[in-house]
């Protein structure tokens, strides 16, 4: 009775755990699913290098060239907003900072983790953006500077607390290896600790880049939304994610505009898995060579 | 060994130290400068809304539901709606999670099979949020017929933070010794009733710890139930899990994008957001606190 | 057999982890040219002692040093010591080998960039000359550029002495060098000692007695953070003067 028992738990558990993979596909397979019809309308090569996107036109064009475009324009600003800052204030906490700060410092940091997306968007309409437009006396604030600069804090705690851990695994023989020999704390930190943990902070990098790339609702609210090739920071831009969430209100069900948002979400997918699966890759091999796993 | 008559190869240079201590100085400037700009970002985003927000609230704003056109009264109805879906949302991941997390820490033969589990849990947890959104809409919404409803919403806000879960409880799992499980199997118990009995309630608080921090992340998710819960307004509040439902976070995005009375209605999304973010801040501060107080008690 | 001047006089020396001492009142002195060895039971604070000679221990958190440890007759915990300078001169090679994830020659050039040394022929030469004096030359010369991390431990702890050697230091420490080697890596080890005290003021912690007697001139007994017994090593392994370091040396304890 009891074995039979155990054997029925065993066997709940691994049928469970199989979920996130049940799950992953599954938004594979709706991605692919409604997604791919849009290519009856539209050629492949079209919808990625198309320059225009008038979804809602008597004759509607599905040309994604420019979100692509936004989307990568606010994730470079964003990284050299959110790396910089992220890994700095890593470097503090994790070198710099004694036991009493520590304490204080890491906690901030999960806050600004914690604070909602659309809080941050909020905050990007109403302060940052009335802000940027004063400064570069643009038409409107609601640009591709704003959404870099608001989307670089909010990736800031995700770079800062991977690049924490990755430094957490620099052995301490490294460091008094360099002491010992006469090297002062920056030589230390600059030429041993950084070097050691550098997969594991491009890592960081690289996922503070997917969760750019992701993040939709700030976006939607700050980028300012035109569809247009961008050309210059301070330009409204309409990123991926936001086209989705904007317009799948309006979107007939069924029709080419609808499955062009999905392949959008194709798009999208794809990018972060390349992120995703890179960032793996590199923090195995990372471990490896430094003698963690095994 | 060695060639005496080879002369060594001169003193190294020591010039260099007076720059080595600028340079020092500089760097640890620039370091302190990070933290500084991030703390200060964190700062302003707080004061902002607070001070700005701090005049919304009111007994009425959190029991009354919105009136005229929403430029007056309250904001119950989202706030119930937003507990509805995050509740729903754990309901949905934690069993999930949890038996995931179990198979993998208690059960797991190693191997193929568990490594691509692990690669699902790791690229699920990077999908966009607006990804499950579409997910929940294909698949909740209109193949599975839930419609716009809490039904639908929690679903796919659940799948959202299962990645979440599941690694808070391997933490929590991995964390309880190896010696308690010997203890337990050596005294003829089971492995089900070790794990039950011993290792689960060991693990309990930090499972607990993961949980409340998903739960502030249910809660200020909006990308999600944007076509699969949300609606921009409500007359009372949801009555069944099939109804579609008003949420804090959908309604701070619907007043700023969709109002028709700028003013007014930016004064309830101050206050709305305000209130978002003392939910999910003190949802995260109690975690945080208990994580650190569990690490005490771990010792490590 | 004391002609060699002290380079090291250590005097009246305490050392504290927060509330609890550490080390208590040691006196003694470290001769030039000559091998010192620290021996005692694990826990007796041989190691502690060794790290503060480069003030290595500065890293603890909570730690306190009183009492003076003179080298060539300055405090080195004197406010206006130079810590980099003082680890510069006195050299340390650790327990474990602690290679950075470089490549071999770039191991050996780390201390000489330090101080703004970039002349590439200067670097090679410290490199070559380094690695010989380690004894190492000749297994890596083919591999330089390769990561020192693929080495044997017993490699790994010898790149680990050369790195030490190439920032030409007066004094080296050696913190239990051969505790994660094999009996062949140890014996290597302790030849390139016997060989590098020609040049080097050299102290060596060890648990290992037959070691320390094999490889030094003075040997001190540690116990319970106090120093027993300082002398010629010969006497103090065959006439010890105090009895607890006969018990040890006997195996009656540690």
């Amino acid at each position: 009775m009891s074995r039979l028992k155990e054997k029925i738990y065993r066997w709940l558990f691994t049928a469970l755990a199989f979920s996130s993979l049940l799950f992953l596909v599954g938004i594979m397979a709706v991605l692919f699913k409604e997604g791919l019809p849009v290519f009856k309308e539209v050629s492949p090569a079209n919808f990625i290098f198309g320059k225009s996107w008038y979804p809602t036109y008597s004759v509607p064009e599905f040309g994604i060239l420019p979100l692509i475009l936004a989307s990568l324009w606010v994730t470079a600003g964003a990284v050299a907003v959110s790396v910089p800052l992220g890994i700095g204030s890593a470097l503090y906490i994790h070198e710099l900072a004694g036991k009493k700060q520590k304490a204080v410092l890491k906690p901030l940091i999960e806050m600004l983790a914690a604070i909602p997306s659309i809080v941050f968007g909020f905050f990007g309409m109403v302060v940052v953006a009335p802000f940027l437009q004063k400064v570069f006396a643009i038409p409107t604030g609601l640009c591709g500077l704003t959404a870099s600069v608001v989307l670089g804090i909010m990736a800031i705690p995700t770079v800062s607390s991977l690049a924490d851990d990755a430094l957490g695994f620099v052995p301490r023989s490294f460091k008094e290896a360099s002491y010992a020999l006469g090297a002062n704390r920056w030589q230390t930190l600059y030429k041993v600790v950084i070097p050691a943990a550098g997969s594991g902070i491009s890592t960081a990098i690289i996922l503070g880049m997917s969760r750019i790339v992701g993040e939709t609702m700030t976006v939607l609210m700050v980028s300012g939304g035109a569809a247009v090739m961008p050309s210059s920071f301070l330009q409204p831009m309409r990123p991926l994610t936001s086209t989705i969430a904007a317009e799948m209100g309006e979107a007939a069900m069924g029709g080419t505009h609808y499955h062009a948002l999905f392949a959008i979400g194709l798009v999208l997918f794809l990018i972060t898995l390349v992120f995703n699966v890179a960032a793996e890759v590199i923090s195995r091999r990372y471990r490896i060579k430094l003698g963690l796993n095994r | 060994m060695q060639n005496d008559k080879v002369p060594l190869s001169g003193k190294i240079k020591t010039a260099g130290k007076l720059k080595n201590k600028i340079v020092q100085n500089i760097g640890f400037i620039a370091l302190f400068a990070a933290i500084l700009i991030t703390l200060f970002f964190l700062g302003s985003i707080i004061y902002f809304i607070a001070s700005r927000g701090a005049g919304a609230l009111s007994w009425e704003f959190i029991t009354q539901g919105p009136r005229r056109a929403m430029t007056q009264g309250g904001v119950a109805p989202a706030i119930v709606g937003t507990l509805y879906l995050t509740l729903g949302a754990v309901l949905v991941a934690l069993p999930l999670g949890l038996s995931t997390a179990i198979y993998l820490c208690e059960y797991s033969p190693g191997g193929l099979l568990v490594n691509i589990i692990r690669t699902s849990i790791n690229n699920l947890a990077g999908v966009p949020s607006v990804v499950f959104g579409l997910f929940g809409l294909s698949v909740f919404v209109k193949l599975f017929g839930f419609g716009v409803s809490i039904l639908s919403g929690s679903l796919t806000l659940g799948i959202l933070i299962l990645p979440g879960i599941i690694s808070a409880a391997q933490e929590a799992l991995i964390a309880v010794p190896r010696s308690i499980r010997e203890a337990s199997l050596a005294l003829g118990a089971t492995q089900w009733q070790t794990i039950r009995k011993t290792v689960l309630p060991a693990a309990l608080p930090g499972i607990l710890t993961g949980v409340i921090l998903s739960i502030g992340r249910a809660a200020g998710e909006t990308a999600p139930i944007l076509f699969t819960a949300a609606t921009f307004f409500s007359r009372g509040y949801p009555d069944s899990v099939f109804s579609e439902t008003m949420a804090l976070p959908y309604h701070i995005y619907a007043l700023m994008t969709e109002g028709t009375h700028p003013v007014e209605q930016t004064a309830i999304a101050y206050g709305s957001s305000l209130l978002l973010l003392l939910l999910v801040l003190s949802v995260s501060a109690v975690a945080i606190y208990a994580r650190q107080s569990q690490r005490s008690v771990y010792g490590h | 057999m004391d002609i060699n001047p002290a380079r090291i006089s250590v005097e009246n020396l305490n050392f504290y982890y927060g509330n609890k001492q550490a080390l208590k009142n040691i006196n003694l002195n470290i001769f030039e040219k000559k091998v010192t060895a620290i021996i005692g039971p694990s826990g007796c604070g041989k190691s502690t002692f060794i790290r503060l000679l480069n003030r290595m221990n500065d890293l603890v958190p909570g730690g306190r040093v009183e009492g003076s440890i003179l080298l060539d007759g300055s405090d080195i915990n004197a406010p206006e010591a130079d810590v980099v300078d003082i680890r510069r001169r006195v050299g340390m090679v650790f327990q474990k080998p602690n290679p950075f994830a470089k490549s071999i020659s770039q191991n050996i050039s780390y201390g000489l960039e330090l101080e703004g040394s970039r002349k590439k022929d200067f670097i090679e030469r410290k490199i070559e000359e380094s690695l010989k004096k380690a004894a190492l030359w000749e297994e890596v010369k083919d591999r330089l550029d390769e990561s020192a991390l693929g080495l044997s431990g017993g490699q790994q702890q010898r790149l680990c002495i050369a790195r030490c050697l190439a920032v030409e230091p007066e004094v080296i420490l050696f913190d239990e060098p051969c505790a994660s080697l094999d009996p062949i890596s140890t014996k290597k080890i302790e030849e390139l000692i016997l060989e590098l005290k020609k040049d080097y003021t050299i102290i060596i912690v060890t648990h290992n007695m037959q070691q320390a007697a094999r490889v030094s001139d003075y040997t001190a007994f540690m116990y319970l953070g106090e120093l027993v017994e300082f002398g010629h090593t010969e006497k103090v392994f065959t006439v010890p003067k105090e009895k607890r370091t006969e018990e040890y040396l006997s195996g009656k304890f540690g």
